[in-house]
């Protein structure tokens, strides 16, 4: 069987569609929600009192090591009033926010010692201390692990499939099954993913560089 | 490949010629010349950054000149002159070479994974093709040498800086070495500790003949220990001689300020 | 709430089912993604430009194109290649290549995070290119490794959720069947902690192992030391 370039731009507009619609649109939301709850999560775990904060890290784990899939699943039946993209854009945002808060501990705990111990000389307040202090030095490191989680959550965007929601995969898959011809397709979906994730992680890497020379 | 030992005696055990080394544009050595007869213990001194630990490195291998040849017992070792052009040797033979030359380094660099006695004896066996028993027997006497008895089988992180190095200058002994280089073997001891690492160094030097090339700032044991003392500056030897005559008569400005600046005279 | 667990009780042997393929996949795709990490990482090093652009190349395109892609890749477009496969294999060649060329990258970066001067004291001591691998760096590697290699063991057996997608009837799809027979809260409840219950099993050998690396090269306390027990204060003077 040899390669069919018609199938290709016969299903390039289709997959495209699904491509800025779902997959796009989940990443970009899905990453600022992931980013922001993240954050707060970081902070609340050094923040908030011992039993909460250890109820937090219990809930965190529990997220982290679960399936994605099964989540989107439990809660697409969970919460059948709001439309299934938008259950996925949240338990995506959920989902990581989970990792991304792990990212932003590790960028706070690497602020040295002597940072608060400044700032308690020097009678800040806690949350100027935080916002003024602590988190302008802990976010830059961490900006190439974020990175590189929007990337990984921009790859995992078809599982929505699971909960019907039509990304480029699943266009991708219904142009197949209509053609019974899924060679030209699905390489197609994957050379779509490269061609986005490939030359951001590269980006990433010159950032991770930059931030390792500088400091 | 002749043994060492049917050499010609006045051949050197290492020989520069016109050595250059580059770091991008950084020109560490340039056009360097000399020679180390077999035997002999040459000290380089020499501000931080001259170049001295760049000619040890040369000489083990560990970095390659861009120019110009060095020769061991008179043979090539990483380059070679073939109708006036200079062509890089093998791997091979490269590997033949390094046989005869050891080094100690500045931070020890045991291997953690293993024991003393199995880092005594990796390279004995799976190098020179010593059977298990006699690479032990011989691990067993290199210890007593050093002085620790006892730690065949701790690992390296169990045991303090001056015994690590210990450790490591048994090592490089382990593999019988024509050459022994040292790069400031002592720099990362605690000064308490610096004496037990150069009294096996010097003992070292009593009872062997093995040709020594030292980097140090211990400047008594330099002395103690060497027969010759080399300056460097700006990648290039500014004076050499008997330790005594560089040590108390230097004429270079550069070797008084330089040892004024050390000795803290 | 009786009526649920009568209802799981039934479900048993569907559940149980189900357990056997998310177990299976997750074992044989980690295994090749092993030896996936292995070879690719090893060969991202190699000085010949040959070796090194090709695992350049499966690696990037393994970790670039999605996993859900290439398990469509293995399933729908190899057949219709030629390459017939059952939907097991396909979902443990696209674990094992996906989560192999991550692997790769763990293994490539842990090689060359070993400090210079273990290379160094090798060369010194004439030891053989191989020789060195084996003996000296990868025994270093290994315990750098580890808990990277954790991470993508978990992801692994979270990505297995998906092969309800190529037909096979996994923990994830047993759920399903479970959340009919009883309801929503309970099923599902039940399954994330099965699946939280695995991930936790894995970590626990994985941290095993890499106590004992550690151990291997000096570091921190015997596996027998850290497995002992030990009261609450003894462990936190020891931390
Ligand atoms: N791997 C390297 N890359 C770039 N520059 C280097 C490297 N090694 C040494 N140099 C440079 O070479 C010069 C000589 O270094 P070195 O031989 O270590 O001096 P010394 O041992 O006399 O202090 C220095 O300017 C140093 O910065
Ligand atoms: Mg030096």
């Amino acid at each position: 069987m040899s390669w069919n370039w018609d199938h290709v731009w016969d299903s390039l507009p289709f997959l495209l569609e699904g491509f800025v619609q779902v997959t796009l649109l989940v990443t970009v939301v899905s990453s600022a929600i992931a980013a922001v709850l993240g954050l707060l999560i970081a902070i609340a775990r050094r923040t908030a009192p011992a039993p909460i904060a250890a109820l937090l890290t219990f809930v965190v784990n529990f997220i982290r090591m679960t399936p994605i899939v099964v989540q989107l699943v439990f809660a697409y039946f969970a919460f059948l009033a709001l439309d299934a993209l938008t259950v996925g854009i949240l338990v995506f945002g959920v989902h990581y926010a989970t990792y991304m808060a792990e990212v932003y501990r590790a960028g706070i705990d690497s602020v040295p010692k002597g940072q608060w111990e400044a700032t308690t000389a020097l009678s800040m307040s806690r949350s100027r201390t935080w916002r003024a202090v602590i988190m302008p030095q802990a976010i830059r490191a961490t900006l190439p692990a974020l990175g590189n989680y929007v990337i990984s959550m921009f790859k995992d965007t078809p599982f929505l499939i699971a909960i019907t929601v039509a990304d480029m995969v699943s266009n991708a898959l219904e142009y197949g099954g209509d053609h019974f011809r899924y060679v030209e397709v699905i390489v197609l979906a994957g050379v779509l993913f490269l061609i986005a994730s490939y030359p951001t992680s590269l980006a990433i890497r010159k950032l991770e560089e930059r931030i390792a020379f500088t400091t | 490949m002749p043994s060492p030992h049917d050499l010609d005696p006045s051949t050197p055990a290492i020989r520069f010629e016109g050595v250059e080394k580059r770091f991008g544009d950084n020109v560490v050595l340039q056009g360097l010349d000399f020679e180390v007869a077999r035997g002999d213990r040459v000290t380089l001194i020499g501000p931080s950054g001259s170049g001295k630990t760049t000619i040890l490195r040369l000489v083990m291998t560990l970095e390659e000149a861009n120019e110009g040849y060095i020769f061991i017992d008179g043979e090539p070792l990483t380059h070679t002159r073939e109708g006036g052009k200079r062509v890089a040797l093998k791997e091979r033979h490269r590997n033949e070479m390094r046989k005869r030359i050891g080094m100690v380094f500045q931070q020890f660099n045991l291997f953690p994974n293993m024991t003393v006695m199995e880092n005594l004896i990796e390279a004995p066996v799976h190098v020179l093709g010593l059977s298990k028993a006699d690479a032990v027997e011989r691990g067993r006497e290199l210890l007593a040498r050093v002085g620790l008895v006892g730690k065949e089988d701790a690992h390296p992180s169990s045991l303090s800086g001056g015994q690590q190095q210990r450790v490591a200058i048994a090592r490089a002994l382990a593999m019988d070495p024509e050459i022994l280089l040292l790069d400031e073997v002592t720099s990362a001891l605690d000064p308490e500790i610096v004496g037990e690492v150069l009294e096996i160094l010097r003992d070292v030097a009593r009872t062997t003949d093995i040709t020594m090339l030292i980097v140090t700032h211990e400047m008594h044991f330099a002395r103690d220990v060497s027969n010759r003392v080399m300056m460097f500056d700006g990648g290039r030897v500014i004076e050499q001689g008997d330790p005594e005559t560089i040590f108390t008569a230097p004429t270079q400005e550069r070797t008084k300020s330089f040892l004024s600046a050390v000795l803290g005279a | 709430m009786n009526d649920d667990l009568s209802a799981l009780w039934a479900a048993i042997p569907q559940v149980l089912e189900g357990m056997g393929i998310t177990v299976t996949l997750t074992v044989l795709g980690s295994a090749l993604a092993f030896v996936v990490a292995v070879v690719f990482g090893l060969m991202a090093r190699s000085r010949t430009l040959v070796v090194r652009g090709f695992a350049r190349v499966v690696i990037e395109f393994f970790r670039g194109t999605s996993l859900v892609v290439q398990l469509y890749l293995f399933f729908f477009v190899l057949p219709q290649l030629g390459w017939e496969m059952s939907p097991i294999t396909a979902g443990v060649l696209a674990f094992g290549l996906n989560y192999g060329a991550y692997g790769a990258e763990v293994v490539r970066g842990s090689i060359a995070a070993v400090p210079a001067g273990q290379w160094e004291a090798s060369t010194a001591l004439s030891l053989s290119p191989v020789h060195r691998m084996r003996r000296i760096i990868i025994p270093q590697a290994w315990a750098l490794m580890i808990p990277s290699l954790n991470n993508l063991l978990i992801q692994l057996l979270k990505g297995t959720a998906i092969v309800g997608f190529i037909t096979l009837f996994d923990l994830t799809v047993a759920l399903d069947k479970l959340r009919i027979a009883t309801d929503l809260f309970f099923a599902y409840g039940f399954g994330l902690v099965l699946y939280f219950v695995l991930a936790y099993i894995l970590t626990l050998g994985m941290n095993a192992l890499e106590v004992r690396a550690k151990h291997r090269l000096g570091q921190g306390e015997s596996l027998r030391e850290a497995l002992s027990f030990r009261t609450p204060d003894a462990r936190g003077s020891v931390a």
